[in-house]
């Protein structure tokens, strides 16, 4: 089962930045461009286990929407968490994400509590445009 | 058609090549070849001849049997000497009276063992090192005695060492020189060969002149010049070689005044159609006493021989061979001194290993080197000497590989080395991915691994792949990242002209696509250097370093280190910031810039941080930024016996001044009282040093990663005219560095280098020096304490918090005690937390 969950309102995210929700447990990452388009993905960058994503500098590769990790500049798609680099020991859970009512919502999936964070699991990722 | 005959005389390890290299170059057999040789067997391998004693056989040290002679038709007669020449009439005649005439002599006679005359050298037991028959004559000794001594500690005399060692005798080593293998290698040097060889158990001597063999009848010891003695029952002698001429002195062939038979560059002696090759000969009054010499040599004759024009051009003397075990290599001149010389060495004692480059720094190029217990790089070192490579930057990269991502000299490094240790990936997998068609460092990221680790060898990888790109004849792109085609110098012109005001700008105007990690940055920097606008107005494009105006660590804390322009503080701020370390629960440390760094600092205790600091008036440092750090200073004619200018105040006056100046890289500097030089000015950007007259300006000096001593830019200014330097100094820099250069590598790119830069900066060569000073004016008259605007400004303050929806901590950061104080706790406790 999953469930959409408010995780933030629109105006606590700065444009074209990113911003961590804690929901429960969880901590997630969201990123916007220009308020329009959102992603939400893992917070821990996989390659240190550190808790920084959100603080990291967004960016394209082409057309892909990318974060770029602030600790040592390791970049993941937004879209799907891949490591742009190519390395697929590091990818990052990504989340369905949508805007009802200035209100930026999440969609977890029903999971085990003990589910890893770095597991490479693919999640539909919407776009709310 | 009547075959030319050509008549060798020797037949050792040259005299052999000779014959083996003209049958290869000659198919046709122009050449009948005939040769002779005093000793009774063929030629075998003398430099390898201490294996001899280790079992080895005459066959397996024989170059070529007597079949190979014959097959090839090479007429060979051992044990017969040739004692005539006649020149005149073109023939020799050997000690058994056998005449025979020829078209081309070749004198190969080779060298005889040096015995210097010591009074009771002639005793029984003293031997020499040179023929399989001399070493029978030392087994069958060996076998009757249980000490020995060689004298003479060079090359072949640590051959013959091991030769005794192998005879399973008590064995000493003794040198007249206060070093091993003087020709070869410098003291240190010595120092590790000796440590290795007494490790075998074999006695070194060093500073000892032999003055006398002692025995009656046979040797019972030496006695040396400083009246010490060493009792040993046998002597190998082995104190240098001497040419064998003897065959050209008696038959009227020129030799040189110290012996050996004097050759021009195409190895004719005085006599026509006499050549001479390998040790017998003096060129250049140089005795080459080495294998390789000799070969080319023979290589020489036979090109000329069939009609070339070969010269010998002398040879290096370079070696690399293994004694008693332990690797030893010399090349270039190892010695050589001077005014333009430097010489960078490493001595590993655990590993026993030493080695020493020696550089000319006007021409940038190896001179020598020398290696022992180690010699892996010898072929990548005598590469860069013999071919005049220019050296990379970084010089003790040469001596010892590099950390990952700490060079970026890429293309002098070896194919082997590792250069992303993180996924074990070296510069030849970086290559084949380049010929593979992956020409992007996205590319070979992608398809290598390279740099997906921790990331700090991703400009060694750019480096690599740029150069193999120049190489293959494409250009290489200087854009700033896919969003711009401009390098960043042409970006901050086109922006500091066009006052451009805004990232956004920026890239509507100049660049394409969606921004990214690297223009974002580098943008703010270049929009701080000219407008000087508040940082955190444009904080959705800085690193989080300046998104958060302190330093990220490992766990995603926080570290704060407040200013203390020149290292000056006072009490009561000195305990500020214990008493606020106190409360936070802060790890402190007294930084290399006679600052306090405060670490563990969570995100959200940073305004509380710093409201307390600014309450006893401390400003950012500046720590996380590409800016101004610290302007260190020693105590200075105040307080000083020795100084003579107050360096602390000017320390402050220009920490003052350039605070918060973003630039390409972060600036240090520095500023001593007097020429003992305590602040270490010529280690920093932009250094000062107080004359009697005023002070010296020094820059583009850098510690860290690579050391550079600052060059002396102007001496005895006035402190006004030295502002005036340093603000266009830095101006120029930051209008013209590459992204992410610090001083010292912009000068060594500079075109004209620190010359064109006085005329720059001090003549006002491009007349732009008036700009310049107004920029930095600017930049003064603008600076706000960047934690200041924060602090006043509550919604700036509520963006240091670890989440958007919540109070919370992040419970996910962890420290542990160390040492009375804490430190990160980066275990799986903070891994295994879920999302």
């Amino acid at each position: 089962m999953s469930q959409w969950i408010k995780a933030c309102g629109i105006d606590d995210i700065q444009p074209n930045a990113g911003g961590c929700v804690k929901i429960g447990e969880h901590q997630i990452a969201i990123f916007n461009e220009n308020r329009e388009t959102w992603y939400a993905v893992q917070n821990m960058c996989p390659h240190k286990q550190q808790f920084v994503l959100s603080r990291g500098l967004i960016g394209k590769q082409g057309d892909i929407p990318k974060v770029a990790c602030p600790l040592h500049k390791n970049t993941f798609s937004l879209q799907t968490g891949e490591h742009l680099g190519g390395n697929c020991a590091y990818h990052l859970r990504t989340y369905p994400i949508r805007v009802v009512d200035q209100e930026i919502q999440i969609c977890l999936q029903d999971e085990s509590p003990s589910s890893s964070a770095t597991q490479t699991t693919q999640c539909e990722t919407q776009h709310a445009q | 058609m009547n075959k030319q005959r050509i008549i060798v005389i020797g037949n050792g390890m040259v005299g052999y090549k000779f014959c083996e290299k003209l049958i290869d170059q000659d198919p046709d057999r122009q050449f009948a070849i005939t040769v002779f040789g005093e000793e009774p067997r063929p030629a075998y391998d003398r430099v390898n001849l201490s294996k001899y004693f280790a079992g080895s056989t005459v066959d397996d040290l024989t170059m070529a049997t007597r079949e190979w002679y014959a097959d090839h038709d090479i007429e060979l007669f051992t044990g017969e000497r040739v004692e005539i020449i006649d020149v005149d009439n073109k023939e020799i005649e050997s000690v058994t009276g056998r005449r025979m005439g020829y078209d081309k002599l070749v004198i190969a006679t080779g060298s005889s063992a040096f015995v210097p005359p010591i009074p009771g050298v002639d005793k029984k037991g003293v031997f020499v090192y040179r023929t399989i028959e001399d070493l029978d004559q030392i087994i069958e000794h060996g076998r009757k005695v249980k000490t020995a001594a060689v004298v003479g500690g060079g090359l072949l005399g640590l051959e013959a060492a091991k030769a005794l060692l192998d005879l399973n005798l008590k064995t000493n080593v003794i040198e007249y020189n206060p070093r091993l293998m003087p020709r070869q290698v410098d003291q240190a040097g010595s120092d590790v060969l000796q440590q290795k060889i007494e490790e075998l158990g074999i006695s070194v001597l060093l500073q000892k002149r032999t003055d006398a063999v002692l025995g009656n009848g046979s040797v019972e010891g030496v006695a040396f010049a400083d009246g010490s003695q060493l009792d040993v029952e046998m002597i190998v002698v082995s104190a240098g070689i001497r040419p064998r001429d003897e065959i050209a002195r008696k038959n009227n062939i020129a030799v040189g005044e110290r012996g050996g038979i004097l050759v021009d560059s195409h190895l004719q002696t005085s006599a026509p159609d006499v050549y001479a090759i390998g040790e017998c000969v003096v060129f250049n009054n140089m005795v080459y006493g080495l294998i390789a010499p000799g070969y080319q040599m023979a290589d020489v004759v036979v090109d000329n021989l069939l009609g070339g024009d070969k010269e010998f051009q002398g040879a290096d003397m370079s070696t690399k061979l293994k004694l008693l075990g332990v690797d030893v290599g010399s090349f270039g001149d190892p010695f050589a001194e001077g005014d333009h010389i430097d010489a960078v060495s490493i001595r590993n004692t655990v590993k026993q290993t030493y080695k020493k480059i020696v550089v000319d720094r006007e021409t940038n190029c190896l001179i020598g080197g020398i290696l022992v217990g180690d010699t892996s790089d010898y072929g990548t070192l005598l590469q860069y000497t013999q071919n005049q490579m220019s050296l990379p930057e970084c010089l003790e990269h040469l001596v010892t590989p590099p950390a990952s991502g700490a060079a970026s000299s890429a293309t002098e490094l070896p194919d082997t080395a590792s250069i992303c240790t993180c996924e074990n990936v070296t510069k030849r997998q970086i290559i084949d991915a380049f010929e593979d068609g992956q020409t992007t460092v996205d590319q070979i990221k992608s398809c290598t691994k390279a740099g997906t680790g921790c990331g700090g060898c991703v400009p060694l990888v750019t480096d690599i792949l740029n150069a193999q790109i120049k190489k293959s004849g494409g250009e290489v792109k200087t854009a700033l990242c896919a969003c711009f085609d401009h390098s960043r110098v042409e970006l901050a012109e086109r922006m500091r002209t066009e006052k451009v005001k805004t990232y956004w700008e920026a890239l509507g105007r100049f660049g394409h696509g969606g921004g990214c990690e690297i223009c974002k940055p580098a943008v703010a920097s270049i929009l701080a250097s000219y407008q000087n606008d508040f940082i955190l107005n444009h904080q959705n494009i800085q690193d989080t370093n300046d998104q958060f105006l302190a330093n990220i660590q490992k766990n995603g804390s926080y570290s704060v280190v407040p200013r203390v322009p020149g290292g000056e503080i006072r009490p009561e701020q000195l305990i500020a910031i214990g008493q606020v370390a106190k409360d936070f629960d802060l790890y402190t440390k007294i930084t290399g810039g006679q600052r306090i760094d405060l670490f563990g600092a969570r995100v959200e205790q940073l305004p509380l941080i710093w409201q307390r600091l600014r309450d006893v008036g401390l400003e950012s440092g500046h720590a996380y930024a590409k800016s101004l750090r610290t302007v260190k200073s020693c105590v200075g004619s105040t307080w000083c016996r020795f100084g003579v200018q107050d360096s602390v105040g000017l320390a402050i006056r220009i920490e003052n001044r350039y605070k918060g100046l973003r630039s390409p890289h972060k600036l240090k500097s520095a500023v001593s009282g007097c020429s003992r030089e305590c602040a270490e000015a010529q280690s920093k950007d932009f250094g000062v040093i107080a004359t009697e007259k005023g002070y010296n300006l020094y820059v583009c000096g850098n510690g860290g990663m690579k050391p550079r001593h600052a060059d002396l830019f102007a001496e005895d200014l006035d402190e006004e005219t030295l502002i005036k330097y340093i603000d266009r100094f830095l101006m120029y820099y930051i209008r013209t560095a590459d992204r992410l250069t610090r001083t010292s590598k912009w000068l060594e790119k500079f075109e004209g280098g620190i010359e064109r830069l006085r005329a720059i900066v001090i003549d006002d060569a491009l007349g732009i020096c008036e700009e310049l000073e107004r920029e930095m004016q600017h930049q003064v008259d603008t600076y706000v304490c960047e934690w200041s605007r924060v602090l006043d400004d509550p919604a700036m303050r509520r963006r240091f918090a670890p989440f958007v929806n919540s109070d919370e901590s992040d419970p996910n950061i962890h420290f542990q005690p160390e040492r009375g104080q804490k430190k990160p706790l980066v275990t799986a406790s903070s891994t295994e937390v879920h999302v």
